[in-house]
């Protein structure tokens, strides 16, 4: 399968450094290729879908690094537009099996994909007359929308949005405004340029009364000629680190008057009369945020983990440098142990994180079936485990992708290794869709609720019910092996969690009972509180992985390569964060040696399987568009030849006759 | 004294520069990078005529002034002015000197300095590149012999350079000699194209440095006379007879002074973050912190207090590490003319050190800085992003840090060794010393109590010391166990190594404490001294809370002191709230150098990134031609 996959340059074939890694695995790799895929026919629709794609010129990503912010914005409209055409060809449903794996095949590189948001929370918030209306108008493309909430001034605090919407009882009218500069929508996708329709997200004013933020649905362009509609002001907001194809864009709004009927209405409505009627949860408005943060957890935060890994361990196989035996040849970088530690915890946090990634969707599934039978009781542990989890885990794969990107030496900072593009564009998903320290904040709320709750006996959510179970204590192990024994990690890992809450409810309760007011008292707590909701979140982890691998088959050497690991996930997180388990004594100093000894053996263990652990994740050459990381490892030679095609190499550069030119020519000499 | 560390005699040609028409120009992140690339030539050609006209000599004169007409950017001349001409200096001969130094002077000759190979960067013995003497001709002829081989990053070459020192491995009578430098022409005089022989270009587009041609050169059979080889020091006489330098020492000095440029310029790029960052948190106001009161300034809430104000202080701290540094060089490069080496092993192995260490922290407290100013951070228009990109190949160029704290390590381990045979040694490892009487007790080193006071900064440099002391140990006997074990030495060193860059750690990071703590009695303004003494302590306490299993574990502080640490650090948090923004202005960047519309001085943010937005490139028209070409056909055929 793997010579297949490595296309690209037509290059010879692999590196022989490259071909002895794979000759040593020592599980099938393509069986775990379908366990993460979730089965073998999940790994034919995909692989049929990406083969699809990548076969297409139009979809080619070849050039990406080239071109210019305009470039990219026209490349990724057309993409998106050739993929409705492409759809259709292949008989790809919106509903179908192929559908996730094709954002992932065009690795994002394509426009519209606030569309799909515009749609979704139509159909989440929206009525059913509402849904018939606009979902077939939307699904034909025959409007684009765009979602609007942040403003210049407001980004995760939702209540502090400043846009007003009015109700006009005699015109049965919502008017729109941007009432001051920082009230203007700001960051948007799709909507600096390509956007007719938006919902945006204001205050509701009825009879002079605030009802708060409500979603409503806006067209900004004319369907007819793309300019702007009556009081609207929109563009783009200007480069990016990253995502220069999408067109985020600014939005201001004078007396921009709407239907009664646009405001999205499925659980609030402004009746005629301007009566508002409130039916379930205020929460559910934001229920579309709290499932956007789980379902772009695969695709915008492990997966380009994944690819960093990719990248970074095939070159790290291919790059020798320096010598580890006199008089041998040079040794390749992925043996020396400043390397594998570097790499392999990243590694083994992938597979982590790809395994709680399927826990959230589970634990979302059931959720949301509840919820369409209008049963709220989920949602604050849905918001808590959607929050938690999607900070710890953009801010863990962002800071592992830096890492590999880092380890990769010179090479890695050339645009052509692919990395740093991975990296620029996985940094904006500790920011969007909520910011990480106040999502942890808001993880934290919960958890001392639950903990509170817990310590009184009163029943609490399935995912804290080990809050009940405080057991004072010190971790057995005797010897480094113990460390092996998932019984004992995950004890450990469940003792800090309910330490680092318990300690900090106390200090709370402390503050409180010492006068001083309760939200003051939550200022002082929360940098521990944060500490707390990342410890809860990283237990969490740590027992799903150990679960996921005692269910494993035992077939392939698969569950034996996990177990390892798993233990180094664990391992390393303690490692790295010594002192919170070193502080109440539950682990021993001679303890911590004994986990370093542990933690650093099974990095010599894992090393002889990194590369068949990174071809497991079976990404093409093309997904990875990277000069380093491609299957056959020919790294050096498709450098040369990628780097030849910049457009900088084009000519004799024009700077030369306007600047250089005349430097050179003695024009100095004179002065 | 503190509030005077950042101005001095720099700032004239501060004012010169940013008043100057000629070097106005558009906002770079609305240019392509050729067009970036153009805007830097331009700039570097005049820039290098009104050096002449103002005449401006001094290397670090000329310095600031580029770095205020190029506003900290690298730009194309960078490796002409900082490695070519200075290479002519202290390895060419006097003939090779008035052959080439006056040329290079007046940009006849544009040079760069061709070291690093796609194979090849900071393991120097591995370089590919050969240059083989030929007798018959008196020449030496230059290859490629390999892909791995071809030069690969070096700045200027790309477009812009017509000549390039080049190291290549020399043969000479059928043996290899090592590397020497030789300076190679590249291009035609006249035309610019390359020679025959000669294949060079561009690398393309990078993490940042927008406007730097890097390039590639491959040679083939490419022949220069044997006096293009640079023979200060080694020499090859025209019947080929090679003749030694005479100390391979020499050459740390320029290592040791390029590296202390980058402790400076960590303690720069975080200070830069820094004070846009926390500017930007004192405009920003969100959420709520009482019920019913208007929204607070973001700079109120701990949470963004804790992650600021620690690199707050470690900017400050990198300010004195790296003028510490500078001294010293000046101090023993006298030595060093007169041929005294002996501090030079100590200083060399420091600054990798803590060239390692910090632009590590740097690099990551400037994404810390970003992260902190939330979405708006990832704008290009918020100045981080750039600052980023252009501080971040620090932490590989001039010596990838793994490898720098690993030779730092070399050094901590051989002066351990020394102790541990019973020899005293001197300067930042003398605490090593202690360990000799150590050994007459049985006990640890480390666990030897140390009562500690967390409010006293001198006390604390002591824990840093104890842990140093503990973790250089707890690395050497590693090592030695592992030694016993093994066959090869690079073998138990490699198995070792993820200890090894530990102790090296530790051991900077104690320095950086010492150095913090020793310079606050030199500051004599009261006011001054005060909230340096705050910050110094909030840097020290920081570090002892984020590595408290370090401290912990040796026995150093026990758990009721770490929870007093993690109070007193929140404390300082708000102790330091009201001096926060007077702290960054004192680095004195001018709006122009920090090319940030958050950070901007007036505070004026929101309606200045609405004008910086309406200059993106996207919004040249209303309509962006994509609809005509792609939208509209679509949807009329949908």
């Amino acid at each position: 399968m793997g010579s297949k996959y490595a296309q690209g340059f037509g290059l010879g074939s692999v590196n022989p450094d490259l071909a002895s890694e794979r000759q040593t695995a020592s599980f099938s790799v393509e069986r775990l290729t379908t366990v993460l895929d979730g089965g073998a026919e999940h790994t034919r629709v995909r692989r049929a879908v990406v083969e699809a794609i990548e076969r297409d010129p139009v979809f080619s990503r070849e050039n990406q690094y080239f071109q210019t912010q305009n470039e990219r914005y026209e490349a990724a409209v057309r993409k998106a537009v050739h993929l409705q055409k492409k759809m259709h060809e292949m008989g790809w449903r919106e509903d179908g099996p192929e559908f996730i794996y094709i954002y992932r095949a065009l690795a994002g590189d394509v426009a519209f994909l606030l569309h799909r948001v515009f749609m979704r929370s139509i159909s989440v918030l929206g009525s059913d007359e509402q849904v018939a209306k606009w979902i077939p108008l939307a699904t034909k493309h025959q409007l684009i929308g765009s979602y609007a909430q942040t403003e210049l001034g407001h980004g995760t605090y939702l209540q502090g949005l400043e846009t007003t919407a009015v109700f006009d009882t005699t015109t049965q009218e919502f008017i729109l405004n941007t009432p001051k500069i920082s009230a203007m929508k700001w960051w948007p996708g799709d909507m600096g340029r390509s956007a007719t329709h938006t919902v945006v997200f204001a205050q509701l004013y009825v009879h002079g009364k605030c009802y708060g933020v409500h979603p409503f649905i806006v067209q900004i362009r004319s369907l007819r000629d793309h300019s702007l509609c009556p009081g609207i002001t929109a563009g783009d907001i200007g480069p990016k680190m990253n995502f220069e194809h999408i067109d985020n864009g600014y939005l201001m709004l004078q007396n921009v008057r709407i239907p009664r009927e646009n405001m999205l209405n499925k659980f609030c409505e402004v009746q005629p009369d301007g009566t508002y009627v409130r039916r379930g949860s205020q929460k559910i408005n934001y229920f579309t945020m709290t499932t956007l943060r789980v379902s772009l957890l695969s695709d915008e935060v492990i997966l380009p983990l994944m690819k960093a890994c990719t990248i970074a361990i095939r070159y790290s196989a291919v790059r020798r440098q320096s010598k580890l035996n006199p008089g041998e040849e040079e040794a390749k970088i992925l043996d020396y142990q400043t390397q594998q530690e570097k790499l392999l915890p990243q590694l083994a946090a992938a597979y982590a994180f790809h395994f709680i990634n399927n826990y959230l969707h589970k634990l979302f599934d059931r959720g949301y079936k509840e919820i369409q039978e209008r049963n709220f009781s989920s949602l604050p542990e849905l918001h808590a485990s959607s929050s938690g989890f999607k900070a710890m885990l953009s801010q863990y794969c962002t800071a592992g992708v830096e890492i590999c990107l880092r380890a990769c030496g010179g090479h890695g900072y050339s645009l052509l290794s692919g990395l740093p593009s991975l990296y620029t564009k996985i940094l904006a998903s500790c920011i969007y869709e909520g910011e990480n320290t106040i999502l942890l904040l808001q993880t934290a709320r919960f958890l001392i609720k639950c903990f509170a709750a817990a310590s009184a006996g009163q029943p609490v959510p399935q995912s804290v019910t080990y809050l009940a179970a405080v057991k004072p204590g010190k971790c057995p192990a005797k010897n480094k092996l113990d460390f092996l024994n998932p019984d004992i990690y995950v004890e450990a890992y469940q003792h800090t969690a309910i330490r680092l809450l318990s300690s900090t409810a106390a200090k709370l309760q402390d503050l409180i009972q010492s006068g001083v007011k309760k939200h003051e008292a939550w200022n002082q707590c929360t940098v521990q509180l944060v500490q707390a909701a990342k410890a809860h979140c990283h237990y969490i982890t740590v027992k799903n992985f150990v679960e996921t691998v005692e269910k494993l088959e035992n077939k392939a050497g698969i569950q034996k390569i996990m177990k390892h690991l798993c233990d180094l996930y664990a391992l390393h997180g303690i490692f790295s964060n010594a002192g919170l388990f070193l502080h109440d004594g539950y682990i021993s100093g001679a303890q911590m040696d004994m986990i370093t000894a542990s933690y650093l053996d099974l990095l010599g263990v894992i090393r002889k399987d990194a590369v068949p652990l990174v071809d497991a994740f079976d990404f093409t050459d093309k997904s990875l568009n990277s000069a380093l990381g491609s299957y056959d490892g020919n790294v050096y030679q498709r450098l040369y030849e990628w780097a030849q095609k910049s457009p900088t190499n084009q000519q004799v550069h024009p700077a030369y006759e306007k600047y250089l030119r005349p430097l050179l020519h003695n024009k100095l000499s004179k002065l | 004294s503190g509030t005077d560390l950042f101005s001095s005699s720099v700032l004239s040609p501060e004012a010169l520069v940013i008043n100057d028409p000629d070097f106005q120009h558009e906002d770079l992140n609305f240019l392509s990078r050729s067009q970036r690339y153009e805007q830097a030539i331009r700039k570097s050609s005049l820039m290098v005529m009104k050096l002449r006209e103002y005449g401006i000599a001094d290397p670090e004169e000329i310095y600031w002034f580029k770095s205020f007409v190029h506003r900290g950017r690298p730009e194309p001349l960078d490796l002409h002015l900082g490695m070519f001409l200075p290479t002519l200096l202290t390895q060419a001969t006097p003939e090779q000197q008035d052959r080439f130094f006056m040329p290079a002077w007046n940009l006849e000759i544009i040079g760069t300095y061709a070291q690093t190979e796609m194979g090849h960067g900071t393991h120097l013995r591995g370089l590919e590149t050969t240059a083989t003497y030929d007798p018959a001709t008196q020449e030496f002829i230059l290859n490629s012999p390999t892909v791995t081989s071809i030069k690969w990053w070096p700045g200027g070459l790309g477009k812009t350079s017509n000549h390039a020192i080049v190291l290549a491995q020399l043969y000479t009578q059928g043996q290899c000699k090592g590397l020497h430098a030789f300076i190679v022409p590249i291009r035609q005089l006249g035309t610019h194209e390359p020679l025959p022989g000669i294949t060079v270009g561009d690398i393309g587009p990078k993490f940042g440095y927008d406007e730097m041609d890097n390039g590639y050169l491959k040679m083939d059979n490419f022949r220069i006379p044997r006096e293009n080889m640079l023979m200060k020091y080694a020499q090859v006489e025209p019947d080929g007879t090679y003749v030694k330098p005479l100390s391979d020492k020499l050459t740390y000095g320029t290592m040791v002074f390029i590296r202390s440029l980058i402790v400076g310029d960590s303690a720069r790029s975080l200070s830069r973050a820094c004070t846009i960052a926390i500017r930007y948190s004192a405009v920003r106001h969100q959420s709520e912190l009482k019920p019913g009161e208007p929204e607070p300034q973001i700079l109120d809430y701990q949470t963004q207090q804790y992650k600021l104000f620690p690199l707050l202080a470690t900017a400050y701290a990198f300010h004195f590490v790296g003028a510490y540094i500078k001294d010293t060089y000046r101090r023993i490069s006298g030595d060093i003319n007169e041929g005294d080496l002996s501090e030079l092993p100590e200083l060399h192995a420091l600054t990798a050190g803590l060239k390692a260490f910090t632009s590590w922290t740097a690099n990551a407290g400037i994404e810390e800085c970003r992260m902190a100013c939330g979405g708006h951070g990832y704008s290009r228009c918020s100045g981080i992003p750039d600052i980023y990109v252009t501080f971040t190949p620090s932490c590989t160029y001039e010596g990838e840090n793994t490898v720098m704290m690993l030779q730092t390590a070399r050094f901590l381990v051989k002066s351990y060794n020394q102790v541990a045979a019973g020899q005293r040694v001197s300067g930042m490892v003398s605490y090593l010393n202690d360990l000799s009487r150590q050994r007459i007790q049985p006990q640890h080193v480390a666990a030897r109590t140390v009562s500690v006071r967390i409010n006293d900064p001198v006390s604390l440099v002591e824990a840093y010391k104890a842990r140093a002391a503990r973790l250089v140990e707890a690395a050497a006997k590693n090592l030695q166990a592992e030694l016993n074990h093994r066959k090869s030495k690079e073998d138990a060193w490699n198995r070792t190594s993820v200890d090894l860059v530990r102790a090296s750690e530790v051991h900077c990071h104690y320095v950086i404490v010492k150095l913090f703590t020793a310079k606050l009695s030199e500051i004599s303004n009261a006011a001054v001294r005060a909230v340096m003494t705050e910050l110094c302590l909030l840097y020290t306490l920081y570090g002892i809370s984020k590595n408290a299993g370090d401290f912990m574990q040796a026995g150093i502080l026990t758990d009721a002191q770490i929870t007093q640490v993690n109070q007193r650090v929140k404390e300082l948090l708000a102790i330091i709230r009201p001096n926060a923004v007077a702290l960054v202005d004192s680095f004195d960047f001018h709006d122009t150098h920090l090319g940030s519309v958050l950070g901007r001085y007036d505070g004026n943010v929101y309606e200045n990134m609405f004008e910086w937005a309406k200059k993106s490139p996207l919004n040249k028209t209303e309509v962006h031609e994509s609809f005509h070409k792609h939208l509209k056909p679509m949807q009329a055929k949908l």
